[in-house]
């Protein structure tokens, strides 16, 4: 049969034990709940509707990026005729000034690092 | 009339060179004329630099502090990872093509205020292999920080010295953030923009406006009633380097 069969399997288990260990870990530890952005504004409606911006805002993101820094476009006018700044720091944070539970609640859970606040700047949480 | 091989052979050549030769001339001719004059009623931002004005109070730096706050430029601890988007420089190194000799010692004995001049023809735009920095149509050598990769061919292209490379995170550097404006990262380069983010909100230059003696003036070089040009109508002036072709766009006051 299988020569050295008795080592040979030894190490199959071995490996297919650590190598799923997220998933056993998951199994016994039960699953980490999906977490839930923490909304402070006190607007009723963000520049788009909330499933476009959870699922592609990073897209929104980027070509706000390249019409406010290439095209020297500033604002922007959402459907219903609200006027916004396409801006990180003064736009997006001035409703959600919340960063660490609002972008990295979900981005941590999802083991994403955009590299935005490199240099853009978080403002500076108030103390609720 | 007949034509042999020959001759045919000869007008042929020589169409086609002719055609292949014509864009190739039209290239030139462009490159040679390039669009120096600002198109009428359009926007050439420019600054005009009274350096006598400017000397009044030899200590002050009023409009580089207020540059480099609004701006979020750091202070390095080490001269060779220096940031500057406005500093001061010798009247000989701003200006070695001058031969200034016997003119007014209160002008070439102290340093002149310098910053990216914003050239018609920028080098920096040409050599930069990713459109990272390039020429807006008011004139503003504009930097897309998202897109530089540090190369620093800009560094190397600018004849000026007006650009500056994040040779380290500049962050912890920073004596006090500016939240509105953001920081750079290691690895990318930066300069003076005209503070194209207060243009677009309609206030002047951080430096013109932090300037107490009025030496700044900041203006449209389109528009022939602007004080720019009633300044440069009235006044002789020069600009760094000019042999070089850039033709910059900051004008020193004689």
């Amino acid at each position: 049969m299988l020569y050295d069969g008795g080592k040979i399997l030894t190490g199959l288990g071995v490996f297919l034990a650590a190598a799923l260990l997220p998933f056993w870990h998951n199994a016994v530890a039960g699953k980490k709940p999906r977490p839930e952005p923490k909304l402070v504004t006190s607007e009723t409606r963000c520049v788009e509707p909330k499933a476009v911006m959870r699922a592609s805002h990073m897209a929104l993101l980027d070509r706000w990026r390249d019409e406010v820094v290439r095209q020297g476009v500033r604002t922007t006018t959402t459907p219903d005729g609200r006027v916004w700044e396409m801006s990180l720091t003064n736009g997006c944070l001035k409703c959600h000034p919340n960063k660490q539970e609002f972008c990295d609640a979900c981005h941590n859970y999802l083991a994403v690092t955009p590299y935005c606040w490199q240099c853009h700047v978080e403002r500076k949480e108030k103390a609720s | 009339m007949r034509t042999g091989r020959r001759s045919f052979l000869k007008v042929a050549g020589f169409t086609v060179l002719g055609l292949a030769g014509r864009p190739l001339l039209r290239g030139v001719a462009e490159a040679s004329s390039a669009s120096r004059e600002p198109r009428s009623g359009g926007t050439r931002w420019a600054m005009v630099v009274d350096p006598r004005k400017c000397l009044k109070d030899e200590g002050c730096r009023a409009c580089i502090e207020a540059c480099h706050a609004a701006h979020n430029v750091p202070v390095m601890p080490e001269a060779r990872h220096e940031v500057k988007w406005i500093w001061k420089e010798p009247f000989d190194k701003a200006f070695p093509d001058q031969e200034p000799e016997y003119i007014d010692e209160a002008l070439t004995s102290r340093p002149v205020l310098v910053f990216c001049n914003h050239c018609d023809n920028p080098p920096c735009v040409r050599v930069c292999p990713t459109q990272a920095t390039w020429r807006r149509d008011d004139g503003i050598v504009m930097m897309d920080w998202h897109r530089c990769i540090g190369c620093r061919y800009c560094v190397a292209g600018c004849p000026y010295g007006s650009r500056s490379f994040n040779w380290r995170d500049p962050r912890p550097f920073i004596p006090a953030i500016t939240e509105a404006f953001p920081t750079r990262t290691k690895g990318v380069v930066e300069k003076c923009t005209f503070c194209e983010e207060r243009l677009a909100q309609g206030q002047p230059p951080a430096c013109v406006a932090a300037c107490r003696e009025g030496a700044l003036v900041f203006g449209n070089l389109a528009d022939p009633n602007s004080e720019v040009r009633a300044l440069l109508r009235s006044r002789f002036a020069v600009r760094r380097k000019p042999a070089l072709g850039t033709h910059p766009a900051v004008y020193y006051l004689v």
